[in-house]
């Protein structure tokens, strides 16, 4: 009887404690998990190129450290600045976690492709489908006597 | 110190005027399961009759143009879009239906498949004209309304081939029930699935305090709560009127239907 009646004290005590700080001690409010892509955001990295095999090999993933854009956040095609094993490299982001608009495809992971100032890519092949807005997004970034981004098409296998 | 509370325009239910012989339309059991973008938003801020009428109409046209057939979230579908930035201006995605929503025109579904290792969602608003068709592979309901817990599954549970056929269900007979039970990969998860009460999922085998926490968190009052069902649901007259104004269309949309399916079951219509 004294038992069952402690263990009721301690539940109701528990809940009193637990229920109004269920959120955080210092009640803050959170919003849902948006997935956007900001800086410290943590990418995979889908082409064949050295450095991101082996930079996702290891278990160390590459962050994005900057997004070229004016919002801080980054959306599919967009280019954003990682920083893998020890160096920067620029990359484009071909897919994104976050929900996206109809009929454009929602990925399970931040999928990004390693490319140099010139926007060609370091790799040879991507193996993960790519959407197919990105055809008409990189043709219009791409720049007649500057970088050219339409080379990541190329080397891609599946659009989506 | 007054509280401002914010005036809503609620417009109080006025049933249609019987006439012309409406009084034998029945509403038929399944229009609320097969069709249930015709029926609104339960939420009254959200309602707005004239628009509501509008809509139906619009979507009763569409369906002339585009067959929609009837589908449930589990079944698998492929949908072919126009799309100005793909080969061929065609893009077909097969996937399956993990969450279904939206009410009117603003109807929508969610496929989702594993290409080449790579877990893929597109979101599909039914009634887009960009979206040139709509087939049914496999018709089949699951054991949960919603099967978001797909993206924190094995792989296998979402992989379906581009190049599936349609497999074919007799006629007369219910929407076959799949008592497929997931297996999950391990934590971190989306969602705490544990507190959902899915029943579509394997033993989640999570620490007792898991458990403990849900019960603690579970509203068992809910289902004995009157104002939110009728808050969440729209009245059976509201459906009937809604059903008389589909009424002239009924047949069409119904045979359409039987020859979706006919179809898919390979049996041609007897020519006599």
């Amino acid at each position: 009887m004294a038992t069952i009646f402690s263990e009721k004290m301690s539940l109701a005590l528990l809940q009193r404690l637990v229920l109004p700080f269920s959120k955080g001690t210092a009640g803050l409010h959170t919003t849902c998990t948006m997935h956007e892509i900001r800086k410290m955001a943590r990418l995979r990295v889908v082409d064949n190129s050295k450095l991101g095999k082996s930079a996702m090999l290891e278990g160390r993933p590459p962050r994005c450290i900057h997004v070229y854009n004016k919002k801080g956040v980054g959306h599919t095609g967009d280019k954003v600045l990682v920083a893998v094993k020890g160096q920067m490299k620029r990359a484009i982001l071909v897919g994104c976690h976050q929900n996206q608009k109809p009929l454009m495809p929602k990925f399970d992971t931040n999928n990004i492709v390693l490319i140099d100032d010139n926007g060609s890519p370091l790799g040879n092949r991507i193996h993960v489908p790519i959407p197919t807005m990105l055809r008409k997004k990189l043709v219009e970034m791409s720049r007649p006597k500057g970088a050219d981004y339409t080379k990541i098409l190329a080397i891609a296998t599946r659009f989506v | 110190m007054g509280v401002y509370v914010a005036r809503m325009k609620v417009h109080p239910y006025v049933p249609v005027r019987e006439g012309e012989g409406l009084q034998d339309v029945k509403l038929p059991e399944d229009f609320c399961k097969v069709y249930p973008e015709f029926l609104p938003d339960p939420k009254p801020e959200w309602r707005n009759r004239m628009r509501e009428r509008l809509e139906r109409a619009d979507m009763l046209k569409r369906r002339n143009v585009m067959e929609i057939p009837e589908f449930y979230v589990g079944s698998i579908m492929a949908v072919t879009v126009s799309d100005p930035n793909a080969s061929g201006k065609l893009n077909r995605f097969v996937g399956i239906c993990i969450q279904r929503g939206g009410t009117g025109l603003r109807a929508w579904f969610i496929l989702r498949n594993v290409v080449d290792h790579q877990g893929v969602e597109i979101l599909y608003e039914m009634y887009s004209p960009l979206i040139q068709s709509i087939d049914v592979l496999r018709l089949e309901k699951r054991l949960d309304d919603e099967l978001l817990y797909l993206r924190d599954a094995l792989p296998e549970y979402s992989t379906f081939s581009f190049d599936m056929e349609q497999e074919p269900l007799p006629e007369n007979v219910e929407v076959p029930v799949n008592p497929i039970k997931v297996q999950l990969k391990p934590r971190p998860w989306h969602e705490r699935w544990e507190r959902k009460n899915l029943q579509g999922l394997q033993d989640l085998g999570l620490p007792e305090r898991f458990y403990k926490r849900a019960k603690l968190l579970e509203k068992p009052w809910e289902k004995y709560d009157l104002m939110l069902e009728y808050r969440q649901a729209i009245s059976e007259d509201e459906q009937r009127d809604i059903f008389r104004e589909v009424h002239p269309h009924y047949q069409q949309l119904e045979s359409s239907r039987r020859r979706i399916k006919r179809h898919r079951s390979g049996i041609k219509p007897k020519t006599t």
